[in-house]
């Protein structure tokens, strides 16, 4: 089995320890995969924007850096979402096909390919479970509170694997963050108080450190805590899962 | 029009008061969570729904035909309005024919969306809106903030004033119970003097010929008992094939509008009383344009309950006046740029794609999907700033070329960690209006890995 490892744009420059904790928990497991340099972009960001034109070259080079892979596994939801959903745009080669079948969020290829039932893993803290959007509703990790189907989070299954972990419970489990990439500058305003009003509901449920699949919700948060001058710590569930006090 | 992110930027000023706009528009969305998981198949009708609704959209023609023939045969006028301007003079005419100078309303959005109450008091026709909300902000004078609950936006306290000095009642008082017995009794005169009721449509049965409002005040009804003319204003998406199709949807409506069951009154008219006269007027306005857009002709689907609204996160916290258009929400930054794209371009925006509307929608509307797709098309269109757009030309090229990629980073990296903090926070850096930068590391993840794994 051929993996490689996508480490989106924003986790590569701003926040390294989610791309080395992603690797470190891969190869613990078993798995070796491989990082190809040549990566950049899904093209997300201009695409949201509604540039996809501008986005077509980031596709192409995606496309071209990873189609030999058998399966592409990245540390975030969002990303992941998009080569699937929206690389329908592209004309739909094998290559195309092939990995919007085979672009994995983490925490999908933990659970439906390695399919991990135990984690060697350790976070004695009391722990606040942002859902991501596009991997809540996106890749359907979880069950969303708006649908009426048998309750499911991938998320809290690989959570609830780690030793010592306590999951907080919230009074709105899965509202949007706020962040929502270009909005997050182009409604500034909205995008900051819906982020003030989910980490409200954090703290009131006495969480230490935030966790999510996707750095980006986690980047926005983050900013907002330090603004705050809030001892909240955000750490990607990769993070927590290759913890090991 | 001002764009959305400036009207949301002053309706955040009170941010005490935009708190409790979330919240109560929060607790309707509880209401309506609570009610869905009460039926097990809830799913399944959502299902239903969606394909009853995209195969009358199929044909829609031939349903509205047949809908149009069997209404005629129960001595119903029908009438065909191709915009808002043909919408108005029609009523209008009805009402001259019928010497009908007195007009009760109950709820429609379609007749907002016409803007009917101006027109028809520019010729001397007095018309009264009889769902309390309409009532409220058309005392106001202002357009509604929400679909369902068109005075949301509204804190008892103001109604009280409002009421106090339009109806007389007593200063200060904000019992919910006594302000609505006062427009209760406002409300019957009104009723009792009225030539003509217009009500707006929920859902228009091909196969009768019949029309279903759905109500939680009996105004409707009220309306059309007492006045010598009834007309009902129907967009053509109204249309349901067939009667046995009503109960999927009326079990929907309420329960994704409210949380209730049902609306407490479903009020079925087939065919005018003895002596009365009974109007359809059906209208498009838009409506078999933005049919003929594969991307977006589902949008047609919507039945108005309101829950794509209740649950937008953007919504709760702008408030519906921020989206300029008669339909806020996510529904209507989908319906309204297909009438003007320009005017309207900032609604696709207004949204981070988190797609709890999609999941709450009764009838299963990609409306996130579809906000992505406006937001190409308005860039292709030329309506994205210049600027934005150039900024994201510059990024693709960037994100596509590992080389600048790397040196762009590495760079910005440098740069945040050795400029002073003014210089960073300085007033252009929109996302450090209330957020922090995250720290800038001095490695990247590649410079890591070339470093650990490569060598
Ligand atoms: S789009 Fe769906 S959820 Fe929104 S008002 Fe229409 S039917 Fe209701």
């Amino acid at each position: 089995m051929k993996t490689a490892l996508f480490i989106p744009c924003y986790i590569d420059q701003f926040y390294p320890q989610v791309g080395i904790a992603t690797l470190q928990l891969l190869e613990r497991l078993g798995c070796e995969p491989h990082f190809p340099e040549a990566q950049t972009c899904c093209g997300q960001p201009m695409a949201n924007t509604g540039c996809e034109q501008e986005a077509q070259e980031s596709y192409q080079h995606f496309v071209k850096v990873f189609q030999h892979y058998d399966y592409v596994v990245t540390p975030s939801g969002s990303c992941a979402y998009h080569v699937r959903k929206h690389y329908d745009v592209l004309e739909q080669t094998e290559a195309v096909q092939h990995l919007r079948r085979n672009t994995l969020d983490l925490a999908e290829f933990l659970l439906q390919v390695l399919k991990i039932k135990s984690l060697d893993a350790r976070f004695p803290a009391r722990v606040g479970l942002h859902q991501s959007c596009h991997g809540l509703r996106g890749l359907r990790l979880g069950s969303g509170s708006e649908r009426n189907i048998k309750e499911y989070s991938a998320l809290r299954t690989l959570l609830n694997m780690v030793d010592g972990i306590e999951i907080a419970e919230l009074q709105r489990p899965d509202e949007c963050c706020g962040f929502g990439g270009t909005f997050a500058i182009q409604e500034p305003d909205i995008s900051v108080k819906m982020g003030k009003d989910r980490i409200a509901d954090h703290q009131r449920a006495a969480v230490e450190v935030i966790t999510a699949g996707d750095m980006s919700c986690l980047m926005h948060l983050e900013g907002i805590l330090r603004r705050q001058q809030s001892p909240i710590q955000v750490k990607h569930i990769a993070e927590i899962l290759n913890s090991q006090v | 029009m001002k764009a959305h992110p400036i009207k949301a930027a002053a309706f955040l000023q009170n941010e005490a008061r935009a708190d409790w706009h979330d919240e109560s528009l929060w607790f309707v969305r509880a209401k309506r969570d609570k009610a869905a998981h009460e039926i097990p198949e809830w799913e399944q009708l959502r299902e239903l729904a969606s394909q009853i609704k995209d195969h009358t959209l199929s044909r829609l023609d031939d349903y509205l035909e047949d809908f149009e023939r069997h209404a005629l045969e129960n001595g119903v006028q029908v009438h065909w309005a191709e915009d808002a301007a043909a919408h108005n003079r029609i009523i209008q005419s009805i009402l001259k024919k019928h010497r009908a100078r007195r007009v009760v309303k109950s709820k429609s959005m379609l007749t907002e969306e016409c803007q009917l109450n101006a027109y028809l008091e520019q010729h001397d026709i007095e018309v009264v809106d009889t769902d309390l909300g309409e009532r409220i902000i058309q005392m106001r004078g202002e357009p509604p903030s929400h679909i369902v609950m068109p005075a949301i936006h509204l804190k008892k306290e103001e109604v009280g004033q409002l009421f106090h000095e339009q109806l007389r009642t007593e200063k200060g008082a904000t019992d919910p119970k006594y302000l609505t017995e006062a427009a209760r009794q406002h409300l019957r005169h009104s009723f009792l003097k009225a030539d003509a009721a217009i009500t707006g449509v929920n859902f228009a049965i091909a196969e009768t010929g019949g029309v279903v409002v759905c109500t939680n005040e009996g105004n409707a009804d009220m309306g059309t008992h007492l006045a010598r003319v009834q007309i009902h204003c129907m967009g053509i998406e109204k249309i349901i094939p067939q009667t046995k199709h009503l109960g999927v949807f009326t079990r929907l409506l309420a329960r994704s509008a409210t949380g209730q069951p049902s609306t407490i009154y479903t009020s079925h008219y087939h065919r005018p009383r003895p002596g009365a006269a009974m109007h359809i007027v059906i209208v498009d306005n838009g409506r078999s344009k933005q049919l003929s857009r594969p991307d977006f002709r589902n949008s047609l689907k919507c039945i108005r309950c309101g829950a794509c609204i209740n649950t937008c996160p953007i919504y709760r916290r702008s408030g519906g006046h921020s989206y300029g258009s008669t339909v806020p929400g996510p529904i209507g930054s989908i319906l309204t740029p297909g009438l003007d794209l320009k005017k309207y371009s900032s609604l696709p925006f207004a949204s981070t794609l988190c797609g709890s509307c999609s999941d709450v929608c009764p009838v299963k509307i990609d409306i996130h999907e579809q906000l992505y797709r406006w937001r190409q098309i308005i860039t292709r269109e030329g309506h994205l700033p210049r600027t934005k757009k150039w900024v994201m030309k510059i990024a693709g090229s960037i994100l596509s070329r590992p080389g600048w990629y790397e040196q762009a980073g590495k760079t910005a990296r440098r740069l945040l960690r050795g400029l002073p903090r003014i210089l960073v926070y300085a007033p252009l850096n929109i996302w450090g209006k209330g957020r922090e930068l995250p720290p800038p590391p001095r490695q990247s993840f590649r410079e890591w890995y070339r470093k650990n794994r490569e060598e």
